[in-house]
């Protein structure tokens, strides 16, 4: 791969789309990319170690093989390095990066042909995010949640518990995954989440709101 | 609003993007509504624990790989 990064062959599909540039920096000063331009080994290795979680969780949205998304991270950050000298901080680092790895995790899905499984194809996602049957004719709780107040955060924050929300993510349809992971996992801002995927704000909330109920109810049968 | 309607508002309220008058309507109802109080707290967890999910060592042979072509951008720049 290193080859790639000096070469003059395209890492882009042809038609590439555009990368999505509206959002200007709210903070002059970005950490990650003066950590990228200080040239810095130490700083470097940090920032990829950050971003390796949410860039894998990200990529395995479109490609569910560990070992093409380890590649769709390595190519994103071959060409973040290739490119950085015509980035032009109109969105930060961080979103500017997660755009070329939706980009080329978006092709790589292309070129392998994913076809998409019958049940992801007819999955619905409309409907309320709470069961009715939890409600009473007057549209109070019937049955009231719990605050998870008495369960032991080391069970909360237990191993268990995390991979049963990863699954949950996992579970979730391809659209509400990649905003709940851009959003909750990466820790970008609506604005940035719009942009990147060219939604518009209030389908991004429904997104995430579903997603995000998805994951509740997947604690909640869990935890109680 | 019921508490069916305000289940439905919570993404909208923890991102700030409820109108000044519905989210007057979303507080008095939440302040006096220990289901929709609890429901709340579960969904802010819910949140933390997705971004609890990051966590995940570079691979070594990725780490090198991504090690040198830094230091060749290093070199080239």
């Amino acid at each position: 791969m290193s080859v790639l990064l000096f070469s003059h062959q395209t890492p882009w599909p042809e038609n590439r789309p555009t990368y999505p540039d509206p959002r200007v920096v709210r903070d002059p000063i970005d950490p990650d990319l003066e950590a990228l331009r200080s040239a810095d080994e130490a700083a470097f290795e940090a920032l990829i170690n950050r971003l390796h979680g949410p860039m894998m969780r990200l990529a395995m949205t479109y490609l569910r093989d560990r070992a093409a998304a380890e590649d769709a991270v390595q190519e994103a950050w071959l060409t973040c390095l290739k490119t950085l000298d015509r980035f032009e901080g109109r969105s930060t680092f961080k979103t500017w990066i997660f755009g070329i790895l939706l980009n080329v995790a978006r092709a790589r899905r292309r070129k392998e042909s994913r076809i998409l499984t019958f049940t992801s194809l007819f999955r619905r996602d409309g409907g309320p995010t709470v069961d009715p049957s939890r409600f009473g004719a007057d549209r109070m709780w019937s049955s009231p949640p719990d605050s998870w107040t008495n369960v032991p955060e080391s069970r909360l924050l237990g191993r268990e518990t995390i991979d049963r929300v990863r699954a949950a993510i996992d579970d979730l349809s391809p659209k509400q995954r990649e905003v709940v992971i851009l959003r909750d996992v990466a820790g970008l801002d609506a604005d940035e989440v719009c942009g990147l995927l060219s939604i518009s704000p209030a389908n991004q909330r429904v997104r995430l709101h579903r997603g995000r109920a998805s994951v509740r109810k997947s604690l909640e049968d869990y935890l109680t | 609003m019921t508490c069916k309607e305000i289940v439905e508002l919570m993404t909208d309220y923890l991102d700030g993007s409820l109108s000044p008058s519905r989210r007057a309507k979303f507080e008095q109802h939440i302040s006096g509504c220990d289901g929709c109080g609890a429901y709340l707290t579960q969904l802010k967890t819910a949140r933390m624990l997705i971004g609890r999910t990051a966590a995940e060592p570079v691979p070594e042979p990725l780490r090198a790989e991504l090690m040198n072509a830094f230091r060749f951008w290093k070199a080239a720049s």
